[in-house]
């Protein structure tokens, strides 16, 4: 079994998994259970300020979105940070680190956005023996509208002010958690960096109305005849967290900060999915929250096999592998040639990839009257939708046509890299 | 099938080579990549799960499932051999409809249980097929261990006295180790041979020797494995015959185990003799093998007599509807009375009501029974008397199986018993060391 050991800015943990700061991680009890089970670390779920303890909701605090199979895809809630005096939350954190010194124990923080509470609150938790700290910046509901989660992590200049603050009055490891409810997640990033932050975790979650009832009209969840918008999580938003990760890992100027991957992070392909694209580690909720603690066990298996089969020694080994793969449009391929290949000891006929070409895109799957679906070559573009529709995996496959090959469609033979950066069509080409 | 009826009473060859073979082939086809996904995505990752409660070796099926649906059929197969190391044994002859299916969620929702069995297979296939064997010993400990009967017993208590580093002799009485899933099982259940492959994949983890053709009670003493040995392990399952008295004589009666065996052994089959109208009386599994084999070789009726009811047969409602599937026919509450040449008569079971069937062959297949313990052993139930670790009454010696009380006489369950057997041993062995 291969080495999963990680050590994230300076924290180690027995492997790469942690849960994130979240309804798993509120109590000493969740928490045992948790490395019990084989997590290698926590975020513990966000303390506040002392005094009179956060107020939740006590309606639903979750909505979901449902696949096939009723499978939970998304999951969002408006729960707020733990509602649980900070006596209480510093007592437990105290302990369970104590018992657990060799698994990752970092404390989330959310305080008003001046340098008097988080200089206390730094100092409240300096006993613990926690190995760092994590700064909420993106819950998007309640919290935010009392100045503090996201609406700290959508302006830069507050980001970099409190981490600053944090740097300051702190020699913990300092973690800032971006929220993706903004435009271009690369500035939050910078800011965080300027600000002294030894990484970014992200993405917290996405502002989201699940449904809204259709007999009574209402928002999804619902309280009393109300809804509020809430956080989106779970499988549904891993695509958008993806690109979030690799737009700060490829970015210039931050391409040396660590990253902790967040987002639909459910087995362990997702895992080193975002590890490729610059995560040095990973946390984890709607798994956990969906299929209890012993999901990380599969997270386990699968990374260690992955790493046996490729010769990986060790997990830092795989991080930023993808990043520079990962480009902005203008920079791919246009010779790059591919055409859609039916198997048809595959094919089970059910049509979806004609009716998607035929309705949607580009009329290049041909139906006899047996139904047989053949791919018109002279047509195809290789948009990949008949791939992605098609129910059996590697059933419709994309042929890769070589340098010199005709491409039937335009007629051209295939030809060498070129890019729109080049292209003739381009009336800013830099060369013709 | 034109020639069937001019074949006399008892004959082989009433079917061709080709005509047996695709009879024979495998009961339920392996799963393709793709069924395996769709059956995998089924699984609702249960807590405390049902199937795994149900399942006698304990084998984490919703961690295994899982593991299949993300693409690592070999963690999957890891996770089932940590607890089966004859789980691809298992996944082929096991009666799932009355342990891991039976219980699964998804059959109390729908009628339809996760596949368990196949996916089982799907995933020990991937891992034997590549010819890894995932587990090495640990150092050898010189410490040696006489087993008895190289069936799912005993080679499941050598494999992981062997991943102990302990040294390790089974000592069979036949040609062949493997004991019922080689003599045994239905052919259309393990066939290719599956039997020895598991055998051989099993051996490769080094430290066990198999002794062939040595029986307990021969030139083999419990008091000389002992004198020879640290300790012994006895799983040489059931191999006396339940007695059936019958008035009557009748040339074609034969003990369905021995026909099974023969079967079993014979390349193509088609040197297996079978009756133009066969009666098998019994009610389990093994009544249920020989009725439905008789039927793939061609026999013309094949009829299962039970002295009891449908819901006393311990066959499970799965074999019986597999057997009249091919053809048999079963007869409840007959208990039989009186042979004659080519037939046989029943009575309706207290009644005086008397039923007469045409029958060339009658096999019996009413139970065995343990042969050849030694005297010193405790008895209980007609087995060897064995505690929770699976200690029998003398120091030194265990035993698991169909030999020893408790449990069912099931591969999975002496599957179970032999590993736990082990760890006892082995706990034994190394106390204070």
């Amino acid at each position: 079994m291969a080495d999963l050991t990680s050590d994230f800015i300076g924290i180690k943990s027995p492997n790469p998994f942690w849960l994130a700061s979240a309804p798993p991680t509120d109590k000493e009890y969740n928490v045992r259970r948790a490395f019990e089970a084989g997590w290698g670390g926590v975020v513990w779920k966000t303390l506040g300020e002392a005094g009179p303890p956060i107020v939740n909701v006590n309606g639903p605090r979750y909505g979901a979105i449902y696949g096939a199979d009723r499978r939970l895809l998304g999951l969002n809630n408006i729960e707020l940070i733990t509602d649980r005096p900070l006596e209480v939350n510093i007592e437990e954190i105290t302990r369970v680190k104590k018992d657990y010194p060799d698994h990752a124990v970092v404390v989330s923080l959310m305080v008003p956005c001046e340098e008097g509470p988080w200089k206390d609150i730094l100092r409240r938790i300096e006993d613990t023996g926690a190995d760092g700290v994590e700064l909420n910046f993106g819950c998007p509901h309640g919290m935010a509208e009392r100045g503090m989660g996201s609406a700290v992590g959508q302006v830069p200049e507050y980001i970099q002010m409190v981490t600053e603050w944090v740097k300051m009055h702190s020699d913990y490891p300092c973690i800032v958690k971006l929220t993706p409810n903004i435009t271009d997640v690369r500035f939050p990033a910078r800011a965080a960096q300027a600000g002294g932050a030894d990484a970014v975790s992200l993405i917290n979650t996405i502002n989201s109305i699940t449904s809204v009832n259709l007999d009574t009209l209402v928002p999804e969840p619902t309280i009393d005849g109300h809804g509020a918008h809430g956080g989106y999580c779970g499988p549904a938003v891993k695509p958008i967290a993806l690109n979030m990760v690799a737009e700060i890992a490829r970015d210039p100027e931050t391409a040396n900060l660590p990253i902790s991957g967040i987002g639909g992070i459910t087995t362990w392909r997702d895992a080193v999915e975002f590890m490729a694209l610059g995560a040095g580690n990973v946390q984890v909720c709607t798994a956990a929250m969906t299929y209890g603690f012993k999901v990380v066990q599969e997270m386990i298996s699968g990374l260690s096999q992955y790493m046996d089969e490729k010769g990986i020694d060790s997990v830092s080994d795989i991080v930023g592998q993808a990043v520079p793969k990962a480009k902005n449009w203008q920079d791919l391929n246009l010779n790059y040639v591919t055409k859609a290949e039916i198997d048809q000891d595959l094919c089970i006929k059910c049509g979806r990839c004609y009716i998607s070409c035929e309705d949607t895109s580009h009329q290049a799957i041909a139906m006899s009257e047996d139904r047989v679906f053949t791919v018109k070559d002279d047509e195809c573009v290789a948009c990949n939708l008949c791939v992605n529709v098609c129910p059996v995996e590697g059933c419709i496959t994309m042929r890769e046509l070589s340098i010199g090959e005709l491409d039937e469609r335009t007629g051209k033979k295939v030809e060498e890299y070129a890019n729109w950066t080049t292209h003739p069509n381009n009336p800013g080409a830099t060369c013709g | 099938m034109s020639h069937i009826p001019s074949l006399p009473d008892i004959a082989a060859g009433r079917c061709t080579s080709e005509e047996i073979s695709e009879r024979f082939s495998d009961l339920h086809p392996p799963l393709k990549h793709h069924e395996a996904l769709v059956a995998a995505d089924r699984c609702y990752f249960c807590f405390d799960a049902p199937c795994t409660i149900a399942c006698p070796t304990s084998i984490d099926i919703p961690l295994f499932i899982r593991q299949i649906a993300t693409g690592t059929a070999e963690a999957a197969a890891k996770t089932i051999f940590d607890q089966n190391i004859l789980g691809g044994m298992c996944a082929r002859v096991c009666p799932t409809e009355t342990l891991c299916e039976e219980v699964c969620v998804r059959e109390t929702a729908e009628g339809q249980p996760v596949l368990i069995g196949q996916l089982q297979r799907y995933a020990t296939d991937t891992v034997m097929a590549s010819g890894v064997h995932p587990y090495a010993r640990e150092p050898k400990t010189g410490k040696s261990i006489a087993i008895v009967g190289a069936g799912p017993a005993g080679l499941a208590c050598a494999h992981r006295l062997a991943m102990h580093g302990h040294s390790v002799t089974i000592y069979d009485a036949r040609q062949k180790g493997g004991g019922l899933n080689e003599y045994g099982i239905a052919a259309y259940k393990a066939p290719d041979d599956f039997a020895q492959q598991e055998l051989d994949w099993l051996m490769s983890i080094g430290g066990i020797v198999i002794e062939t053709g040595a029986r307990l009670g021969d030139d083999l003493s419990l008091t000389l494995l002992q004198s020879d040995h640290d300790a012994v392990f006895l799983g040489m399952g059931l191999s006396g015959v339940n007695a059936l008295a019958l008035e009557g004589t009748h040339d074609g009666i034969c003990d369905a185990v021995d026909w099974i065996e023969s079967m079993r052994q014979s390349p193509d089959k088609t040197d297996i003799s079978v009756g133009r109208n066969v009666v098998v009386i019994g009610g389990g599994m093994t009544a249920v093998d020989a009725a439905i084999q008789s039927k793939l070789l061609g026999a013309e009726t094949v009829t299962i007599a039970y002295r009891r009811d449908k819901g006393a047969m311990s066959a499970s409602e799965f074999e019986q509807e597999l057997a009249t599937s091919k053809g048999v026919h079963i007869l409840f509450n007959a208990t039989p009375e009186t042979v004659s040449n080519g037939a046989i008569t029943f009575s309706r079971t207290g009644t005086d009501e008397q039923i007469t069937l045409p029958a060339d062959q009658i096999m019996r297949a009413i139970g065995q029974k343990l042969e050849s313990a030694s005297a010193d052993l405790a008895i209980d139930g007609g087995k060897i008397k064995v505690d929770e670790n699976g200690r029998t009454s003398v120091k030194g010696i265990w035993a698991g199986g169909d030999c020893a009380s408790g449990g069912e006489d099931l591969t999975v369950t002496a599957v179970a018993e032999g590993r736990d057997a082990a760890e006892d041993i082995h706990a034994n062995l190394m106390k204070g060391s």
